[in-house]
């Protein structure tokens, strides 16, 4: 049986571990040849603004992670629409290579994987 | 039903750890099985041996160890992660030159294609403090 996997990340880039924990999940499944989905959504919408500086913090820029996913095959990162409206985030301040999926469309987005994982 | 268990908080700031381990209990109890523990993001200082909760508190580090002990399950602790969080065993304490261990026995350390590789074999991928 194949499998697909989502990985679900919900936590602000620089907002302890979790973003990256959950990109690096995203990577080694797609690492293994598992068709991977990214999918941000509540404060996970955060970790595509474009112009990212996190060198102050300091920490590594979150977005320029993101950007490799490409090399593994994740072509594009999905992101919810409710969660940007309600944040007030135009799609132009995010970075490139994202989907926006509407809220009715959401479910079913998540439901053609056959493994979720949420972080 | 084969399920794989991921715990993502630790003991003294999260329920996650408490949670899992009654979900766990349950679990063993219906005849379930467990085929894979894995603790990653905070959910590897569950894996710590020198933790020393109050007396008159429990304390969710060896609650754990017992079960994993007693059932002879599968954990793993993210290596990655722990590292991160001062969560080691004699092996990376030598390789970093690090003052001490303190992984507890029936743990190991390994990378997170287990924690792939486990929801994959399981039915159910239940989760504990995302």
């Amino acid at each position: 049986m194949s499998h697909s996997v989502c990985i679900i990340s919900t936590r602000a880039p620089y907002s302890g571990q979790a973003a990256r924990e959950a990109l690096d999940t995203a990577l080694v499944s797609a690492s293994y040849d598992i068709e991977t989905s990214l999918l941000l959504i509540g404060d996970g919408v955060y970790q595509l603004l474009k112009e990212q500086d996190a060198g102050q913090i300091p920490r590594k820029n979150h977005s320029a992670m993101l950007q490799v996913l490409p090399l593994y095959g994740i072509e594009t990162i999905h992101v919810d629409q409710v969660s940007l409206d309600e944040r007030g985030i135009s799609p132009d301040a995010l970075q490139e290579g994202v989907t926006i999926i509407a809220g009715d469309e959401l479910p079913q987005f998540i439901q053609q994987h056959s493994r979720v994982f949420n972080f | 039903m084969k399920f794989a268990l991921a715990v993502y908080g630790a003991p003294a700031n999260s329920q996650a750890t408490q949670s899992a381990l009654h979900f766990a209990r349950a679990l063993v109890a219906q005849g379930h099985e467990i085929v894979r523990l894995f603790f990653y993001q905070d959910g590897v200082n569950t894996a710590t041996a020198i933790a020393q909760p109050p007396q008159d508190e429990s304390n969710l580090s060896e609650e754990w160890q017992q079960f994993v002990q007693a059932h002879n399950l599968d954990a793993v602790v993210c290596i990655a992660a722990a590292l991160r969080r001062g969560v080691v065993g004699q092996a990376e304490a030598e390789r970093y030159k690090l003052p001490g261990n303190n992984l507890r026995k029936g743990y190991e350390l390994s990378g997170l294609g287990q924690l792939l590789d486990g929801a994959l074999m399981a039915d159910r991928l239940i989760t504990f403090g995302a």
